[in-house]
């Protein structure tokens, strides 16, 4: 009941405070839409049907839905390096608040925020020649909100070993871009020289994307763009069971380094 | 009888890299009392109240806080304090009212009296009116009110305050410690606070005198006061090293100089002073007499005053304060 409460107040504030800054928010869509613009119609016609009835657009958009959600989410651990530059990350320390509770509160906001940031890209899809049947919806949500957890487990842990804003730009920089380039986004990854292959086969980014690519595409073009390991292709049981053992893995670090942070 | 010791610190010591920050200091505080903890600057005053809230460990030995340990039982002893940092710790983003709705939901604050209470703290520091406002457009006094208002808020058993009083105007000063005290009295509110100014130290029934990590003094006020051997006699001439030699020499006064002033201890202070400006053969410019204060008290054991240094200290919070500001824009 105590983590209950402890979980609802830190995830609500984040909430809020996003919500007081709107306009910053919406400012994140303009890139993945600035890229599904540019690049999706820019090389549709250059490149050609990827997959029976899948155009570079088609085939992009659940890549970029996958983005905003990996990058919303990772990016939600810089409001622990801003809590701890203003001070206010004491004022949680000190609480009586579980810090299990502190670091899933935390973990939840930033994934809720990712996928509200991701469901708002999903209402552009009709504009790139995308129906989605609303069957699709209660799979398609859960599976972003899930991969969101994911992914804020690994941001909150990251953060809360880096003590300033400066280094943490770093470290976005140095592995969100890569983790993303390296998934499958922008290019279908079954075709791509050896070392890639392994950096792409071991980035848990990879199966973030499949499964949302997978269901967003339908069942036909998943033989012809799935991940495949040791001629295995993967399903989106097997994918989403590989993000929630990250997942997991993720929130106990992070759980473990706020209990010790001091 | 003997009361029961709420706060019990056994040779603490906290070290960074290559400073040692507190050294092996031990201390009680009883039950229900103001424990003051005066020091300069970087006397390690902060780094006691931290380590007691749990948020830094000690590099060797312990305390306690309402029987828990600070170290093994954290979240008891976090359930039992409340904390006004030095530093500002709010929320900038969000209105004065969710930064206090915040806190009573993380110190479980029963939903019953919170609306209650946070009307009564927020009345306190007069900040009701504009508990709708986002805290960033607050004045800096302003937003050290709602960070006072914060921590009272829950009734802790114990209150951590660590210079409460920093850039409050005088009268945001009387009232908070208008409450503090009647929270004292009401609640049994135990209040811990490290402070640089001489008067509010004296509401304290216990003073701590750190300097450089040690506990160099603690006793109450009155003897305190009482280790200073009669008034203070504050002298400037147009001369003041002469005179300092002429008074060693003649009556075997050690006076210390500050501030192009000469100023020395003497009983019956009063009396003196007509011998002083008949005998003296530097010409006196002024001469006063005090009754001893703290800050007399700290000037003995430690051979520094306390004001200039706290003077220093304020000047470096502002300048820190303009530097996060920048940063933010
Ligand atoms: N995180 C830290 N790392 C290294 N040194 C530290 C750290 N925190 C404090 N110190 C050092 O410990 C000493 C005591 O600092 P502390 O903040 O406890 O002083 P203080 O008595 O509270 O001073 P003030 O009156 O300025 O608030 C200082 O010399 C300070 O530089
Ligand atoms: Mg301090």
């Amino acid at each position: 009941m105590n983590h209950l409460r402890g979980i609802y107040t830190i995830w609500y504030r984040d909430l809020l405070r996003v919500w007081r800054d709107k306009l910053r928010m919406a400012s994140f869509l303009a890139f993945p839409l600035l890229f599904l613009v540019v690049f999706g119609s820019g090389l549709s016609s250059t490149m050609g049907m990827l997959a029976p009835g899948v155009d570079f657009s088609k085939f992009m958009f659940p890549g970029i839905i996958g983005m905003t959600v990996l990058m919303t989410s990772f990016m939600s651990g810089v409001s622990i390096v801003w809590d701890r530059e203003f001070g206010f990350l004491k004022e949680v320390l000190v609480a009586p608040v579980s810090r299990v509770a502190v670091a899933a509160g935390k973990t939840l906001g930033g994934a809720t925020i990712a996928l509200i940031q991701g469901c708002l890209i999903l209402l552009f899809a009709p504009l790139f020649g995308l129906t989605l049947s609303p069957g699709v919806l209660p799979q398609l949500l859960p599976t972003m909100f899930l991969v969101a957890c994911a992914l804020s487990a690994m941001g909150i842990f990251l953060a809360s070993l880096i003590k300033s804003l400066e280094a943490h730009q770093a470290v976005v920089q140095l592995l969100m871009f890569p983790m993303i380039f390296l998934s499958g986004v922008f290019f279908p990854v079954d075709n791509v020289p050896a070392w890639m292959n392994v950096l792409v086969k071991i980035n848990p980014a990879t199966y973030s994307v499949d499964p949302i690519r997978q269901l967003m595409l339908g069942p036909e073009s998943a033989s012809a763009l799935g991940i495949t390991i040791f001629g295995h292709t993967m399903t989106i049981g097997e994918d989403l069971m590989i993000v929630a053992g990250f997942g997991l893995i993720m929130i106990i670090l992070a759980m473990w380094s706020f209990g010790s942070q001091e | 009888m003997p009361k029961s010791h709420i706060i019990e610190v056994k040779n603490l010591v906290k070290k960074y890299a290559k400073l040692v920050a507190v050294n092996d200091i031990s201390f009680a505080v009883e039950e229900g009392e103001v424990f003051g903890l005066l020091g300069p600057n970087g006397a390690g005053k902060t780094t006691v109240i931290s380590i007691l809230c749990t948020l830094s460990k000690p590099t060797s030995g312990g305390a306690s806080i309402n029987g828990f340990d600070i170290v093994r039982q954290r979240s008891q002893v976090r359930q039992s304090i409340g904390l006004v940092f030095q530093d500002p710790s709010l929320d900038e983003q969000l209105t004065a009212l969710e930064n206090l709705e915040f806190h009573s939901r993380v110190y479980n604050v029963p939903a019953s009296v919170r609306k209650e209470r946070i009307e009564q703290v927020l009345g306190m520091v007069e900040l009701w009116e504009r508990r709708r406002d986002i805290v960033k457009t607050f004045s800096g006094g302003m937003k050290r009110r709602l960070e006072l208002a914060r921590g009272l808020l829950h009734y802790p058993k114990v209150l951590f305050l660590d210079e409460p009083t920093l850039g409050l105007d005088p009268q945001t000063r009387r009232r908070l410690w208008e409450f503090i005290l009647n929270l004292r009295q009401k609640e049994g509110t135990t209040v811990f606070l490290t402070t640089h100014y001489m008067d509010e130290a004296e509401y304290a029934d216990h003073i701590a005198v750190m300097d450089y990590g040690q506990l160099i003094a603690l006793d109450n006020p009155e003897r305190l006061k009482g280790t200073v051997g009669g008034d203070v006699i504050n002298l400037s001439t147009v001369d003041n090293q002469k005179a300092q030699a002429e008074l060693k020499e003649r009556y075997q006064i050690q006076a210390g100089s500050d501030n192009e002033q000469l100023s020395f201890e003497i009983a019956n202070g009063d009396r003196f002073i007509p011998t002083l400006i008949r005998e003296l053969d530097t010409e006196i410019s002024s001469i006063s007499l005090r009754r001893p204060t703290l800050d007399d008290v700290f000037l003995k054991l430690t051979g520094h005053r306390l004001r200039d240094e706290a003077a220093k200290g304020e000047l470096k919070d502002i300048v820190r304060q303009l530097g996060r500001r920048q940063r933010r824009r």
